[in-house]
């Protein structure tokens, strides 16, 4: 159990609870009683019905052949995209709001970034007939209004983050000054296995149904469990963690990570915080940082509103330090590139997330017997304005 | 260093009414620091929580963290600070503590920084996103090494037990945390939540205690000093420093507003 979150709440340096004061009593709660609830006969019988029945699980393992000819590889998508909301945030949600209800919570508030988080957070919420206040940042607001309009007719506040650059991390300290100053009927749903113990480690298990499925799926296709490679795209690291987590202890599966470059890592526009980061303290836990000499912290870019994030959850920092992982990245540009081949060659229209772990395949070494598992995170509908500006259709 | 710490010493010598201030370092201009920390001490304040802005203040509310934006934008940083503070212990005697969040004290280096502090006087600090599990294991004795005490918040929602570990934790005052908020929300004396209060000054800590946050005007300043040794005014000072006339007068008017004899 190299990879698993230890008992204060560490993967190796990384990770732990940097929280103030006023936000003690609920961490603690979480901590105390995470793991209790979500092994408890009620919440397993629970989520796994509303995996299945709600959001349509198992998503498919789709065996993508035109894309595997042009890689002379074998090639298999996780179909992420095909759940309920169009992406796998939904599985930590559907957690996260069972464990509210058990916690006698009420009032939940949630941060995002693309809108993929808060419109699955929104979902749940009108599901479970719960008040829903999303942060989001005002650039954010919008480069993805289709996400707002869904957020707002399924009943949640949007409220636009006006600090920074307007972004995925001042949604996120909105989130947290919100939750400070109503500590008592709130449930904050982080979206990604950041922020304090326990959520990363519990975000984590929502989404391992991911890896989950992909080893039972894989045995059925191949008679095998275990693919050559894995490749995810990570932002804070919630889809890779959950397409990672079942082959963490076999180390013979090879784990590929792809953080977004925005327009290159030798430039200011970016958010590949593993190959530029610092070890350091941001909403609430030790981890890799994009951060100046001062330890202030460096606004992020990416064209892809999911993965502008200028930290990264403490698992893929452990991971990268162990070297467990690789984690490679891709510019804009390649990912656009990379959504157009996907689309064109087998009928699919990725998230600009998940394109980037798409891209990675121009970056790796394929042979004509290795499995190459990529987790399709989500769906490109929230990205059409973005794609036709750039493809000019 | 055989001294005693100036916090010690200040609630040896004052046990009601202590006046003290917060104002980010920086702000309104970058050279404003020590001017700042003067006026304040010639204006009666007893303590000063000098904050060094960090880019993501978690736990403050809109005024600071428009001071802490504008004060990195102006060029703060905790190198600069040190620089301005080198001989602030020339002109300035009330115990001074710096507050801030983790992250930049970490890069500067831990134990650089806590030299660095003792260096030039200050005798405390505030750390909000540094838990006192961590604070125990990883940073007392360094704190300790240099004659620096730790400042740990209780608020409303903190148990009896809890605050009874924090107090055994502390050696210099404890931070009361008037309301479950951010800084700077407008309280009226009709939020406080005497309960509170009143559970906090039945435990008869060993520490003193003073509120803060939501401590605004006379009203709100006098009603918690009821309740504990003093008070701290953080947003409403930081407000009052973008009023038009010089720093000085803009110091003294908002202090004689709070304070009737400094």
């Amino acid at each position: 159990m190299k990879y698993q979150v230890d008992r204060k709440g560490y993967y190796g340096e990384f990770g732990g609870a940097y929280i103030p004061e006023m936000m003690h009593p609920n961490i603690e709660e979480l901590q105390q009683r995470y793991m209790e609830i979500i092994n408890s006969y009620n919440f397993r019988h629970d989520f796994i019905h509303l995996l299945k029945h709600y959001v349509g699980r198992p998503s498919p393992l789709y065996f993508a052949k035109r894309l595997s000819e042009k890689y002379g590889s074998n090639i298999y998508l996780k179909r992420e995209d095909l759940n309920h909301t169009g992406s796998h945030k939904v599985n930590n949600t559907i957690g996260q709001i069972l464990l509210a209800r058990a916690l006698g919570k009420t009032r939940i508030i949630a941060e995002t970034g693309a809108g993929q988080h808060g419109v699955a957070t929104a979902t749940v919420c009108a599901l479970m007939g719960m008040k829903c206040i999303v942060y989001m940042g005002a650039l954010d607001v919008e480069r993805q209004a289709p996400n707002v309009k869904k957020m707002k007719m399924l009943g949640a506040e949007v409220i636009p983050a006006v600090s920074g650059n307007q972004t995925l991390k001042d949604a996120t300290n909105e989130a947290m000054r919100d939750w400070i100053n109503n500590p008592e009927d709130t449930h904050y749903i982080i979206g990604s296995v950041v922020g304090p113990h326990p959520y990363p480690d519990m975000v984590a298990q929502f989404q391992a149904v991911i890896s989950e499925e992909i080893k039972m799926q894989l045995d059925e296709h191949l008679g095998r469990e275990f693919p050559t490679r894995v490749i995810a795209c990570v932002g804070g690291g919630s889809n890779a963690a959950g397409a990672f987590y079942h082959f963490l202890e076999n180390e013979e599966v090879e784990l590929i990570g792809v953080e977004a470059a925005g327009k290159g890592v030798d430039t200011e526009e970016t958010a590949a915080t593993l190959t530029l980061g610092k070890v350091g303290v941001l909403h609430s836990a030790k981890s890799m940082l994009m951060q100046t000499e001062d330890g202030q912290i460096v606004e992020p870019y990416s064209i892809s509103a999911g993965l502008d994030y200028p930290g990264i959850g403490p698992l893929h920092s452990h991971l990268f330090q162990t070297k467990r992982a690789k984690y490679l990245w891709a510019t804009d540009e390649e990912v656009l590139e990379a959504a157009l081949e996907l689309t064109q060659l087998e009928g699919i229209i990725p998230a600009l997330e998940s394109a980037h772990a798409l891209a990675a395949l121009k970056k790796i070494e394929l042979k004509p017997d290795e499995v190459t598992v990529i987790n399709l995170s989500g769906r490109g509908d929230k990205d059409m304005e973005t794609y036709l500006n750039y493809f000019g259709y | 260093m055989s001294t005693q710490n100036r916090i010690n010493q200040l609630f040896q010598n004052k046990k009601e009414n202590i006046f003290s201030v917060y104002f980010t370092a920086g702000y309104p201009l970058l050279e404003d620091t020590v001017r700042i920390i003067q006026a304040l001490e010639k204006n009666g304040t007893d303590l000063i929580e000098i904050g060094m802005p960090f880019s993501d203040p978690v736990a403050d509310g809109p005024v600071i963290q428009h001071s802490s934006t504008v004060a990195l934008k102006n060029g703060m940083s905790i190198k600069k600070l040190f620089e301005q503070l080198a001989t602030i212990r020339e002109t300035v005697q009330i115990p001074l503590i710096l507050m801030g969040y983790l992250n930049p004290v970490m890069q500067y280096g831990v134990e650089n920084f806590c030299k660095k502090c003792q260096e030039v006087g200050i005798d405390g600090l505030i750390l909000p996103d540094l838990p006192l599990n961590v604070y125990q294991e990883e940073f007392r004795s360094v704190f300790e090494k240099y004659g620096l005490h730790n400042i740990l918040l209780i608020t409303p929602q903190t148990s009896d037990a809890r605050i009874r570990e924090i107090d055994e934790a502390s050696n210099g005052f404890i931070y009361m945390v008037s309301t479950s908020s951010t800084t700077g929300v407008k309280s009226n004396v009709s939020d406080f939540n005497k309960d509170y209060f009143e559970r906090v000054r039945q435990l008869k800590l060993k520490n003193p205690h003073l509120i803060g946050f939501g401590i605004s005007n006379r009203e709100t300043f006098e009603n918690a000093c009821q309740y504990a040794s003093g008070a701290i005014i953080g947003s409403a000072f930081v407000k009052a420093l973008e009023q038009e006339a010089t720093l000085e007068e803009r110091i003294s008017s908002f202090i004689k507003k709070i304070v009737i004899s400094a």
